[in-house]
């Protein structure tokens, strides 16, 4: 399975006013710091050796810290390089409601599991469905609506999205 | 249409006034947007998931029975429930008993189709349920107390202003609604404390994967993953129809239902469930208990499949069709007739545009689809937009002839006697009889030409074509020519000693008893460029009857018209139309009327008379032999039907070789539609979408020379213009003025 290019997942990313950034995974908890606007709240990352404990974001929340966060960060293990999109799955750890409910919604994915194109991202998804881990949201963008007479970002989902890419250890 | 109301002129005026100017702008916006997103991933690879999704449809509708069986198995052994309904009452009284078992208050819902198939929120309501509807464009239908207007957008025919009047009058905010974002914010909080409130959430589902008993939810809001996920016990409603085998299969329609719908490459949010799902349910009764307040609620998950009409559907091979459909909205949006007055008029119970018609026979029955279905006029633009190929067209034809079929046969008789083809059993009305015989007319108004004109435009005659036919007297009839192109051209010799290549050139209806201009151009035009033309003594195609919905006037046409140019075929002669209809009859609707064999016989050896000159000029014949364009301006309008055969560009390609500066139209029909135009009922909606192809022009027309491929396109330019429109073909008359 060939990996998309950080590089052109990041154009993706500007065509859809989403920000972006690539660090080292050492400097991934000053990144989310820096990113967050608190209060905030957060899903355990899915990544061996990454970790948001030290991050200024509150893990398993209660339903009123949920409510009143303003951003939410949790991992994605797949991004889309030619489009931008990254995979929120259905886990334990609540990242559906983390990915939702804050205005801001700050993801984690790492180069590594970047896929060139939605055919290669199926691809992955086939392989996860085959591993029974069969919910993922494939998330393009900040959520938006037409409905109300003209394009508006933020509608029952986040207004604004950021992506920290983390670079593999070379 | 949800008051059913009968489409009349004044139904119509009406629409077009109050929400026509809101439908045109976001219907062409979603149109304009689909185009672009086709050409940027590429024709060719659009075409290849177009085919794919389409192979992956049927053979999931011919294998459904086994597909549900796995569904059940599939979401039983993930721990949720599977219910087949057999209609909506069914599934409704289902959804009832889910949200009693659950002692639910409220249920939130985002959008579905289906939900509003089974008029799921009266039936809810009625048992004393609160019921949310939590989509944008939803909420403000159900606000409105309106019916959708549109499969993708249901409020696009409400403008800001409009939304703001209603909301402010509703709800009494504090702060004025004034734009887009405040409403924005406001409908989200107020549905996001619904949805935190509600005891059972209803989604559709796009796609239902059977292997694993996953739904496949496409949204841009984040609704839908609200209402899945908050409330602990999730509905989902799904026809049985969104059955595909498994995730292998989702791949092309991730691809093409967003960019048909509304030219996205992707939806904002395409949910992949496979519920129950992991996520935590949320206890807000323990609102600063970590954990999202540790609840212990467990999740519950229910798929309901509903039937209502559709297993009869799969059975029946016209109608089968219409089960591929993804409901993404092209077929509406590329639709002229809807693009003016939308889905309140071009609807029915719960569906809109050309897809309708399918829709609404097979699941409330040929009545509700009799009272929108004239107004798709058979243009074929939504042929090409369809993600899964259907073809819509013939979806409409088929119901328009079931329901000529159904209505009592009371007409008089006596006055029609000569115009009742044998095929048609006695229901089908008189004005169509009359226009789908307008051969048998033409006729006699040739033989008796110019006496017969001199009477058809009287005002005495013209009111009573009104009374009795439904033919509007604004409209200019067509003048009928005493001499026909074919006795024209029976009357001379050919000029062509070694020709290169022969050519039966079909005389048309019009081209031959009203057009006859046309048909000789194209015959020099041919001769021209070293070609024998001969026009043979053949009658029409059959398009006439079949706009009409007669299908079987149809088919005899189509068996003589084959059978006398099928000899030319063989003789080695190319058969050569200067009407795009009537071509487009050749090489699409005999695909349905004709044996296979003859019908790609036909369509093999069938060209367009520009298509034709391109070849010929390709292949080296000499362009000088036709009059040259030195730059002149001409301002081209293609034909809806050409265009769908991908034939615009040779009329193009060979005016400009041949010097010419072409403009081209970019509306997608002309809005005349053969007999459309004349009906008084929809002269006002075929004006309305007939002037924004004249404003296109109008610009252009004083410098430029206006050109129209279809009889019809003609007409209505002539009449929105001024009355010089011609065929391309005349510009390239050798003897032309
Ligand atoms: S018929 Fe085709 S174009 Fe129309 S809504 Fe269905 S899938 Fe879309």
């Amino acid at each position: 399975m060939s990996t998309g290019s950080v590089e052109k997942f990041q154009q993706s990313l500007s065509r859809l006013d989403t920000a972006s950034t690539a660090v080292a995974p050492d400097e991934l908890v000053s990144t989310v710091a820096d990113l967050v606007e608190p209060p905030a709240v957060g899903a355990e990352l899915p990544f061996d050796g990454l970790s948001l404990a030290d991050a200024p974001v509150t893990l398993d929340p209660s339903p009123s810290r949920l409510s009143e966060a303003v951003t939410g960060v949790s991992g994605s293990r797949m991004g889309i390089a030619s489009l931008g999109t990254v995979a929120v799955e259905s886990r334990a750890e609540g990242d559906e409601f983390i990915a939702l409910y804050p205005e801001r919604h700050v993801v984690v994915v790492r180069a590594s599991d970047l896929r060139t194109d939605l055919s290669d991202a199926f691809g992955w998804l086939r392989a996860e469905f085959e591993e029974d881990r069969q919910s993922f949201i494939l998330a393009t963008g900040p959520s938006s609506t037409g409905d109300m007479g003209a394009l508006v970002q933020g509608v029952h989902g986040p207004e604004e999205v950021h992506v920290i890419i983390v670079r593999d250890n070379e | 249409m949800s008051e059913s109301q009968q489409l009349d002129a004044d139904r119509i005026r009406t629409l077009l006034e109050s929400e026509g100017d809101e439908i045109k702008e976001n219907t062409r916006l979603f149109n304009s947007e689909r185009y672009n997103a086709v050409k940027a991933v590429g024709e060719g690879a659009h075409e290849d998931n177009r085919s794919q999704a389409r192979e992956i449809k049927a053979d999931a509708i011919e294998r459904l029975p086994e597909l549900i069986d796995r569904t059940r198995k599939a979401v039983e052994a993930n721990g949720g429930t599977v219910y087949v309904a057999d209609d909506a009452e069914d599934a409704n009284r289902y959804l009832a008993e889910v949200a009693d078992d659950v002692d639910a208050d409220s249920v939130v819902k985002s959008k579905s189709m289906t939900t509003e198939e089974m008029d799921l929120n009266e039936a809810l309501e009625a048992d004393g349920f609160d019921v949310w509807e939590t989509d944008l464009g939803e909420f403000v239908i159900q606000v409105a107390e309106e019916a959708p207007s549109h499969i993708v957008g249901p409020s696009l025919h409400k403008s800001r202003e409009e939304i703001t009047k209603l909301f402010e009058e509703e709800f009494d905010p504090d702060e004025s609604l004034d734009s887009a974002e405040k409403l924005t914010a406001f409908a989200r909080e107020y549905l996001g404390e619904c949805i935190d409130d509600a005891e059972v959430g209803v989604t559709g589902a796009n796609f239902v994967l059977a292997e694993s008993g996953s739904i496949a939810l496409v949204t841009n809001e984040g609704n839908a993953r609200k209402c899945a996920s908050i409330p602990d016990t999730h509905v989902a409603v799904a026809g049985i129809e969104k059955i595909i085998p498994s995730i292998a299969e989702l791949e092309p329609f991730a691809e093409l239902i967003s960019r048909s719908a509304t030219g996205q490459d992707i939806p904002q949010y395409l949910s992949l469930l496979t519920p129950p799902v992991d996520t935590p349910a949320i206890d807000f009764d323990s609102s600063d208990e970590p954990h999202f307040g540790n609840g212990d609620a467990d999740r519950d998950f229910h798929l309901v499949l509903l039937d209502n009409g559709r297993r009869e559907m799969c059975e029946d091979d016209d109608l089968r069709e219409t089960l591929y459909c993804i409901r993404c909205g092209a077929c509406a949006n590329s639709c002229a007739n809807f693009q003016s007055v939308g889905g309140h008029a071009f609807g029915g119970e719960t569906y809109t545009g050309g897809i309708a018609t399918g829709w609404e026979a097979g699941i409330e029955g040929n009545d509700v689809a009799a009272e929108f279905n004239d107004l798709c006029t058979g243009c074929s633009r939504c042929v090409n937009a369809c993600p899964v190929k259907i073809d819509i067209p013939w979806i409409n034809t088929v119901v328009r002839d079931r329901i000529n079929r159904g209505k009592d046969p009371g007409f008089d008789d006596v006055l029609v006697d000569g115009l009742v083809p044998d095929e048609e059993e006695p229901g089908t009305s008189l004005r169509k009889r009359f226009f789908g015989n307008f051969e048998a007319v033409a006729r006699i108004g040739s033989a008796t030409a110019p006496l017969s004109n001199a009477v058809a435009s009287t005002g005495p005659a013209r009111k009573v074509m009104e009374s009795v036919l439904g033919i509007d007297a604004r409209r200019d009839l067509p003048a009928f020519r005493r001499t026909t192109l074919r006795e024209w051209a029976a009357s001379r010799e050919s000029r062509v000693a070694d020709p290169e290549r022969r050519v039966a050139l079909y005389p048309d209806v019009y081209t031959n008893y009203v057009r006859a201009e046309r048909g000789k151009a194209a015959v020099r035009v041919l001769e021209a460029l070293d070609c024998e033309v001969v026009v043979p003594d053949v009658g029409g195609s059959g398009r006439a009857p079949l706009s009409q919905g007669m299908i079987a006037t149809a088919e005899k046409k189509a068996e003589t018209v084959a059978e006398s140019l099928l000899t030319y075929v063989e003789d080695g002669y190319d058969v050569v139309a200067v009407e795009p209809s009537d071509l487009a009859m050749f090489r699409r609707e005999y695909e349905k009327l004709l044996p296979e064999a003859a019908y790609e016989r036909l369509d093999g050896n069938s060209y367009e008379v520009l298509e034709y000159a391109y070849g010929l000029l390709e292949n080296g014949a000499d362009p000088d032999a036709l009059p040259a364009g030195d730059g002149d301006g001409v301002a081209y309008h293609s034909h809806c039907q050409q265009r769908t055969l991908g034939l615009e560009g040779y009329t193009e390609a060979v005016l400009e070789r041949l010097g010419y500066d072409v403009f081209t139209s970019d509306v997608e029909c002309c809005g005349m539609a053969g007999s459309f135009g004349y009906k008084s009922e929809y002269y006002d909606l075929s004006i309305d979408v007939g002037e924004t192809l004249a404003d296109q022009f109008e610009g252009a027309a004083d410098e430029r020379t206006v050109v129209a491929s279809g009889t019809s396109c003609m007409e209505q330019l002539d009449s929105l213009l001024s009355p010089e429109t011609r065929h391309p073909v005349e510009l390239l008359d050798p003897e032309r003025q």
